[in-house]
C-alpha cells in the first residue's frame, strides 16, 4: 500500500493505492487518525485500491466511528469496484459515509 | 482455461501477516486455471485470505513462529474444497463468532466474509503434525 496527502482547506484528501489488509492496517491508520484527531474532514479516495480485506474494512469503521465522536466526517470518494463489494459484503454502504 | 478442471494444488506459507499476499497470489494463480467469473474468483480470494488471516490473528495470536501453515485447494466434479492446515492453538468452535448484521465493531468480519462466500465452513482436529484443519467448501458451476 503506499498513499498519497493533499490538503484542500479544511479537507484532508488521502489517496490510497495497492491491497489494504492486516499487514498494512496499522501504517494506513498512523496516515488517517492523526489527520481525524486533528478534527479535519477527511476524504479517503479508494479509487486505486486493488483489494481489500475484513481488516482494510476495520479501518473505515475505525476512521468513521472517531470521526464521529470528534465531530468531523471521513467521506469515502471514487471506491473502486472491488473495494466497493467488499463494503457491500459487510452491510455498510449505509453506515459508512460514501461520496 | 480449464473448463473441467480437476484441481489439487497445496503450498506452504509462513505464518505472518506478510504472507498474506504471497497467499492470495497463490490463489489467484489456482483460479486462473478454471473457467468461473472473474467476481467469483475474487471472492474465493478473499474467502481464503481471510482464513489465512484467522490463523495468523487467532491460531498463533500474532506471535512470531518458525511454523508454517498449509493450504490446499481442490476442485473436483465441480466440488471445491479449500483446506487450512496449521500448528497453533486448538480452535475452540464454541467461541467462533461472526459479526451480526447490525453491529458495526470492527472484528469478526472475516468470518463473516467466509460464511457468507462458501456454502460450508468445517473446522476439524488436525492429523499430526497438524493441530487445527479447516475445510472451505462450495460447489462450482463451470
Amino acid at each position: 500500500m503506499s498513499y498519497k496527502v493533499t490538503e484542500e482547506g479544511e479537507i484532508s484528501i488521502v489517496h490510497l493505492d495497492g491491497e489494504i489488509d492486516m499487514d498494512v492496517t496499522e501504517k494506513a491508520k498512523e496516515v488517517i487518525m492523526p489527520l481525524i484527531e486533528a478534527k479535519k474532514e477527511v476524504h479517503l479516495n479508494l479509487k486505486e485500491v486493488q483489494y481489500m480485506d475484513s481488516s482494510g474494512i476495520s479501518v473505515l469503521i475505525e476512521s468513521h466511528q472517531k470521526a464521529t465522536e470528534l465531530g468531523t466526517k471521513v467521506i469515502l470518494k471514487d471506491i473502486s469496484k472491488s473495494v466497493l463489494k467488499v463494503i457491500m459484503m459487510a452491510k455498510l454502504e449505509q453506515i459508512l459515509n460514501l461520496g | 482455461m480449464n473448463n473441467l478442471a480437476q484441481i489439487s494444488e497445496q503450498r506452504d506459507f509462513a505464518v505472518s501477516s506478510s504472507s498474506l499476499k504471497d497467499v492470495r497470489s497463490f490463489s489467484r494463480e489456482v483460479f486462473e486455471k478454471v473457467n468461473i467469473d472473474q467476481d467469483l474468483k475474487d471472492e474465493l480470494v478473499l474467502a481464503i485470505a481471510e482464513a489465512a488471516q484467522n490463523i495468523v490473528k487467532h491460531a498463533y495470536q500474532g506471535e512470531d513462529t518458525e511454523d508454517k501453515m498449509e493450504i490446499k485447494i481442490s476442485l473436483a466434479d465441480g466440488n471445491l474444497e479449500i483446506g487450512f492446515f496449521d500448528k497453533g492453538r486448538p480452535v475452540e468452535k464454541d467461541k467462533i463468532r461472526h459479526r451480526k448484521i447490525d453491529d458495526i465493531k470492527p472484528g469478526g468480519l472475516g468470518t463473516f466474509f467466509i460464511q457468507q462466500i462458501m456454502d460450508a465452513v468445517v473446522f476439524k482436529e488436525g492429523e499430526k503434525p497438524w493441530i487445527n484443519h479447516l475445510i472451505l467448501s462450495k460447489k462450482i458451476d463451470y
